[in-house]
């Protein structure tokens, strides 16, 4: 998907705003900026800052007013419902902030989902789900529903979940969220080492200045403009 | 496998509110079945009608009878292979309440024109040799618990007195419609009985109440019927002959009201299930937008979000409904015992149970319908802000 020497996400002139009834409400005003291949970068900033908004677009999971919206060097804006849906399925890892695993399915069949889009075999979704699941630690809860495990274990399948396909971006909104201090770090833990290890693109949302000490960059939003900080 | 896998969890994820839906659509279907064989019983009489037969009454009304003269004539005419005749009587059995249908027939000809009625022969040359004879169908000695050689008092409605009639023949349907709570006894026991009591009134005896004709040639059913009137026409009892599933259709008619209202119930019971089921769904889809965009963000299609509805839907209709069919047969059968004859023939028929099965397809899909269509079409961003 990526040339590494190219910027793995590229926003230029973005604007996107909601509508309540007749009114215009403007979320996100002229963003122009570039997301290295393989950065940690956080994004911060106060509530209704459009925060989560930009992530949701670089995601994939929502659509610009006007500007441009490059990732992997795809101009996802143009994708109709069906092309993003496959893109996202192919390039996009989430994490949510209050996990949205299927509380049907066992931590094991929650990982796998993804997996289910894709060609491979049982025996070869079943090795990997192995492989993931034993990466953020959870080889003995495989055969547990999320209501038997807890915040921090439901958020480690979450990223399980997220890079079990192999994407080429993560993003994580708030996933630290609604978990205690111990918990936050292990999935902070986590990510680092996806970034690190795994070389994986990580765009992370968060409040909490501790969580976001552990991006490489960290960058704010404030009324829907965007500045830089180290 | 995965896809079954999730609609039927998702389908027991509320093991209350699904069990209370499935027994529900149990209840509306075993209604459905129930109310459906009502009516196919109100038509029983037409369908178990034979295509050969023609029936042949008074051309003014039913009230009126014929005289027994015209047996002979109507048997000339070329087509006509039997001619036997039959007479409402009209008696109660103990109580009103235990209602069967008795005919005065002709003894020698009727069990040949209606060759459904199966006599064994000993009883049959038993009954015609005894003139206080009677022929009692299967159903009617089931359930008043006669049997040969038993004593029926009948008191009469229409002709005074306390009849009593033996019983020496038991007949069998040739098919499972074919009504076997009649009551038959002699004609000539009735015609001379009344001779004696109205001595020289010749108006009120040698009359029968209908001729049942046996043509040899269905496709010449209206002719023939047109050859018997005319053999009657300005005669002091002109006649209407008509087929028997004509004849018998006259009477469904007559109740035609009561019939349409079953009929319409019984689509109201679906209605009514269906928005039943059409508001547990749309409760089921709401409580889970957030997973159905979940679903969507991971990349999973509008099509696969709307087929788990559209199978959970399904799933509980099909279970419903087949808990339902299997139900309406012994609850039809309880109904039946509890009518006792008042439903000569009354079962479940194949065709009443497709329309339970096509009634439950109707209901699990048509309760889908908003429901996938809203969950497919809610914009990933909006789901995920739902709070399920």
């Amino acid at each position: 998907m990526e040339n590494s020497s190219e910027p793995i996400v590229h926003i230029k002139h973005l604007t996107k705003s909601y509508h309540r009834g007749e009114q215009t409400v403007p979320v996100l005003t002229d963003i122009t900026f570039d997301i290295p291949t393989g950065e940690f970068i956080a994004l911060m900033g106060p509530s209704g800052s459009g925060k989560s908004t930009l992530l949701n677009l670089i995601a994939g999971i929502d659509k610009p007013d006007s500007g441009t919206l490059k990732v992997g060097g795809t101009d996802i804006a143009l994708l109709s419902e069906g092309e993003l849906a496959d893109w996202r399925a192919a390039n996009i890892g989430f994490i949510f902030q209050f996990y949205n695993l299927m509380p049907v399915l066992t931590a094991f069949e929650n990982v796998e989902l993804p997996l289910l889009l894709t060609p491979l075999s049982f025996k070869e979704r079943q090795e990997r789900v192995e492989l993931a699941l034993a990466m953020v630690g959870l080889s003995d809860r495989m055969e547990h529903y999320p209501s038997e495990l807890s915040g921090g274990q439901q958020q480690r399948v979450a990223i399980a979940r997220a890079f079990i396909s192999d994407p080429v971006i993560l993003v994580a909104d708030e996933p630290t969220g609604d978990l205690d201090r111990t918990a936050a770090e292990e999935i902070l833990a986590i990510l680092d080492r996806l970034n690190k290890e795994m070389e994986k693109t990580i765009i992370m949302v968060t409040h909490d200045p501790h969580a976001a000490k552990t991006a490489h960059l960290i960058r704010h939003l404030e009324k829907g403009e965007l500045d830089v900080e180290n | 496998m995965h896809f079954l896998k999730l609609i039927l969890r998702n389908t027991l994820r509320h093991k209350l509110r699904t069990g209370l839906t499935i027994l529900g659509i149990i209840v509306a279907i075993v209604a459905f079945g129930l109310l459906r064989t009502v009516v196919d019983a109100w038509y029983s009489g037409a369908e178990g009608s034979s295509e050969t037969r023609l029936v042949t009454r008074n051309a003014i009304s039913l009230v009126f009878h014929l005289p027994i003269k015209y047996q002979d004539r109507i048997k000339k005419l070329r087509g006509v292979t039997e001619v036997t005749h039959a007479s409402w009587f009209g008696g109660v059995y103990i109580t009103e309440k235990n209602f069967f249908p008795q005919f005065a027939i002709d003894a020698k000809t009727y069990f040949d024109v209606y060759s459904e009625y199966i006599i064994p022969p000993k009883e049959l040359t038993a009954f015609t040799t005894d003139r206080k004879g009677c022929v009692i169908g299967r159903k009617l000695a089931d359930v008043y618990g006669l049997k040969i050689g038993d004593t029926v008092p009948i008191r009469g409605t229409i002709y005074p007195g306390t009849w009593k009639f033996n019983v020496r023949a038991i007949y069998d349907g040739a098919e499972a419609k074919t009504d076997t709570s009649q009551f038959f006894f002699h004609w000539d026991y009735l015609n001379e009985s009344r001779k004696r009591v109205i001595a020289r009134s010749a108006r009120t005896t040698d009359w029968v109440g209908v001729y049942a004709i046996n043509i040899s040639e269905p496709s010449r059913a209206s002719e023939i019927s047109g050859e018997v009137d005319k053999l009657f026409k300005n005669s002091l009892a002109e006649t209407r002959t008509e087929t028997e599933k004509a004849f018998q259709l006259g009477f469904v008619s007559m109740t035609e009201a009561i019939v349409v209202a079953i009929r319409i119930v019984s689509y109201v019971v679906i209605l009514i299930i269906l928005a039943v089921m059409a508001n547990t769904m749309a409760m089921t889809a709401r409580e889970r937008t957030s997973e159905y965009a979940t679903l969507k963000a991971l990349g999973f299609s509008h099509h696969f979000i709307s087929g788990l509805i559209y199978g959970e839907s399904m799933i509980i209709a099909f279970l419903g409904t087949l808990i339902g069919i299997l139900l309406t047969f012994p609850v039809a059968a309880m109904f039946s015992a509890k009518v006792g004859t008042l439903f000569p023939v009354f079962g479940v028929s194949l065709e009443t149970i497709y329309m339970q099965a096509i009634a439950a397809l109707l209901i699990g899909i048509t309760a889908a319908v908003i429901p996938a269509f809203r969950s497919a079409q809610v914009p990933i961003v909006e789901g995920l802000r739902s709070i399920g």
